[in-house]
């Protein structure tokens, strides 16, 4: 057993927080307020190789692990969970599925832009009728000659309008017992007869881009399939295991931010003659968030270390998306509490923090969904 | 170009300080590269990538300084050498300090050796300047600007928010003021290189130095912090009247005029 984050991660640590302090943090405020996509941090947090962290060099990747990209995350989230948002999809949606199980081609091709930074990817699954539920997606994707016409609509994809490469599942036909076979084709974002729309006005995470994507007749060539065409769908729930770590991540950062502030006001903030931290009441709120902080630091982090160790981490990634997310809007609205009337000025921040939070159940899988699949994972 | 930089680990003076028995409480702080060492490694750099040659940074500390040399190593340095006194040195002064960097250098080629202005936690500056005069080769402290051409190196220090401008023969060791650049971000791929890259650790031994010979001649006789800032005095009345009043405070209270 041993807790120690090697020097490699720590360093990560180190400059990511220095990076998101000094320059995301000054905009955090008015990304959320004008719900503007923060691009030109994106071409910073590229060049920093930080869009590559776990990918190898010779994809353009950092070359570094999945717990150096968690830490990654949650010192993004820590400060502006619309920009943690974004770069979480960007690598675990994005970028991941081509690494997992593109051919040598499609890796050089499309992964080598991502990783290096020089662009970002999207991952389109959830459709108007197929959210929770993704095998009833409705996309189709029909084999002519040597192309795949593709035909269809997503919902809420992050990142989609900025996006060089989208990821799109569709249905590529039946098998015996008459079961949908889905698949997942690389689909470059200018091609002809995609329109990519983010007109959604949302609740939190509004810095972070969501569109919606409609495919009339898009066509690719044949070499854009990912993967293994009978196995789509395995794929992208392994994706999306590994999507759950960073998104945890992503919670325990926005967690670890409405403790710290919290705290912090607790002690300054006087009434009835003394600091509110000196109340049990106030006590009792601080001493569960950094407890529960803490608790889901461990369980992300060992989610991220299993994945490292090529162990099975499916059931761990599930309990550390439950478990960080809803720590963060817990948190979140105990911060508000304490600080009173002011935490419900977008000053103070802490109530953005619930607002992002609240994604942070849904995306990626719902809380229920991640209940779900604990339970299988149980033998249930 | 073969350039050394003197970095220091310090701890983060924006974090708050606890000091105990005299001595600054190690296990709250936050430890980083000493800020003004940041502009020497930065400089550093794009000397070696304009001009070519090597980069090697060097510190004088414990294990746990490690961590600053790797960084330094992520941010492009190519060498780092960890004069590792632990065991040996338990009190030290800037004499210390500079006896110890004079032997090592004393078999090191150099053109640039470029240090700190100062180290944000004992402020001496003292380091740069003396080992210069060791060395017996020139020093320009709090520079806010360098090139190099040749064996010549022209040079703007910040004196006192004015500029000066020097041209001195190299080798030349210089002392890094805020405004020469904007250090970098160790990037992630960096960060990966930097483990391989060496990490050298000496000891007193290598060097042939003795513990006596480093005793410093300096005597810390108390470490405070400043007393805690009192809440302000807002005065009233008619404008004459406070003025008359703060006058008399000034002189009377504060006791400055
Ligand atoms: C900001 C944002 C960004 C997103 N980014 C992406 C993206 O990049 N790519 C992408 O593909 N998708 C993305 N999504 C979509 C997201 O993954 C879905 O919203 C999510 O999976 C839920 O699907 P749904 O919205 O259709 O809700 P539904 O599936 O309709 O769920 C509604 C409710 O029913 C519950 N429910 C559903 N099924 C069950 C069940 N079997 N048992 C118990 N409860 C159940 C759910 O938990 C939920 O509470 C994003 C969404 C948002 C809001
Ligand atoms: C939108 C809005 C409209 C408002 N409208 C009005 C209005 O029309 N008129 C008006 O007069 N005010 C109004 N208010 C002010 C509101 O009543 C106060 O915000 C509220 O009483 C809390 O006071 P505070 O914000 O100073 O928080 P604080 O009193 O500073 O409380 C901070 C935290 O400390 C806790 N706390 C404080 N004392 C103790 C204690 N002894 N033991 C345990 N916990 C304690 C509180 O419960 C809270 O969690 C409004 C506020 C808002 C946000």
């Amino acid at each position: 057993m041993n807790f120690e984050l090697t020097k490699e991660q720590e360093m990560t640590r180190k400059m990511v927080r220095d990076f998101a302090e000094s320059v995301i943090k000054p905009r955090t405020i008015e990304i959320d307020q004008k719900a503007e996509f923060p691009e030109d941090i994106f071409d910073e947090l590229g060049k920093l190789g930080l869009l590559g962290i776990p990918f190898p060099e010779e994809y353009g990747g950092s070359g570094g692990d999945t717990l150096m990209y968690a830490i990654a995350v949650e010192e993004i989230g820590r400060v502006c969970g619309s920009t943690g948002l974004s770069y979480a999809a960007a690598v675990s949606l994005g970028a991941s599925p081509i690494y997992y199980f593109g051919t040598e081609e499609q890796k050089q091709k499309f992964l080598v832009p991502l990783a290096s930074g020089k662009g970002l990817g999207s991952f389109g699954l959830t459709e108007p009728n197929a959210g929770s539920d993704a095998g009833g997606t409705e996309t189709t994707a029909e084999l002519v000659g040597d192309e795949y016409v593709i035909n269809g609509e997503k919902c809420f994809i992050t990142n989609a309008s900025f996006a060089k490469t989208i990821t799109v599942t569709a249905v590529t036909g039946k098998d015996e017992k008459g079961k949908k076979i889905i698949s997942a084709l690389i689909v470059p974002t200018d091609a002809e007869g995609l329109t990519i729309r983010s007109a959604y006005d949302k609740m939190g995470v509004r810095g972070s881009d969501t569109a919606e994507i409609i495919l009339e007749d898009v066509r690719v060539p044949k070499e854009n399939l990912l993967g293994d065409p009978e196995k789509g769908f395995k794929q992208f729930l392994y994706t999306l295991d590994g999507g759950r770590i960073s998104i945890a991540a992503l919670g325990l950062g926005i967690a670890q931010a409405a403790y710290e502030k919290a705290l912090a006001y607790a002690k300054e903030r006087k009434q009835f003659g003394k600091p509110i931290s000196k109340f049990q009441a106030i006590q009792f709120k601080l001493a569960d968030m950094a407890m529960e902080v803490e608790l889901a630091r461990n369980m992300v982090y060992k989610a991220a270390w299993l994945k490292d160790q090529n162990k099975p981490f499916t059931k761990e990634s599930a309990f550390a998306k439950l478990y960080a997310t809803e720590t963060a809007f817990r948190a979140s609205n105990q911060a508000i509490q304490i600080h009173g009337g002011y935490g419900y000025m977008r000053e103070y921040e802490v109530e953005r923090y619930l607002r992002d939070a609240k994604l942070l159940e849904i995306g990626e899988g719902t809380s229920e969904i991640q209940r779900l699949v604990i339970a299988r994972q149980l033998g249930c | 170009m073969n350039i050394y930089v003197l970095m220091k680990r310090t701890f983060d003076t924006e974090e708050k300080i606890v000091i105990e028995d005299g001595r600054i409480d190690e296990e709250g702080a936050e430890f980083i590269i000493n800020p003004y060492d940041e502009y020497a490694i930065e400089e550093a750099i794009q000397l070696r990538d304009e001009h070519g040659g090597e980069i090697t940074v060097v510190t004088i500390g414990g294990e746990d300084a490690e961590k600053q040399l790797r960084t330094a190593l992520a941010m492009g340095a190519d060498k780092s050498v960890l004069i590792n006194v632990e065991d040996d040195v338990e009190e030290s002064d800037q004499f210390t300090t500079v006896k110890i960097l004079e032997a090592f250098f004393e078999d090191k080629e150099y053109d640039m050796i470029l240090a700190g202005n100062v180290a944000i936690d004992q402020a001496s500056g003292q380091i740069g300047p003396r080992l210069a005069e060791s060395l017996d080769i020139p020093c320009v402290t709090t520079i806010t600007n360098l090139e190099v051409d040749g064996d010549k190196a022209k040079i703007e220090r910040d004196v006192e928010g004015d500029v000066e401008k020097i041209e001195v023969s190299t080798p030349v060791l210089v002392t890094c003021q805020q405004g020469l650049n904007e250090p970098r971000y160790p990037s992630l791929p960096g960060i990966m290189k930097a483990k391989k890259k060496p990490l050298e650790e000496l000891e007193l031994d290598d060097l042939d130095l003795d513990e006596d010979d480093v005793e410093p001649k300096t005597k810390t006789i108390d470490v405070f912090l400043p007393p805690e800032k009192e809440a302000g005095k807002i005065l009233e009345g008619e404008i004459d009247d406070q003025v008359n009043e703060l006058v008399g405070l000034l002189r009377n209270e504060a006791k400055v005029i």
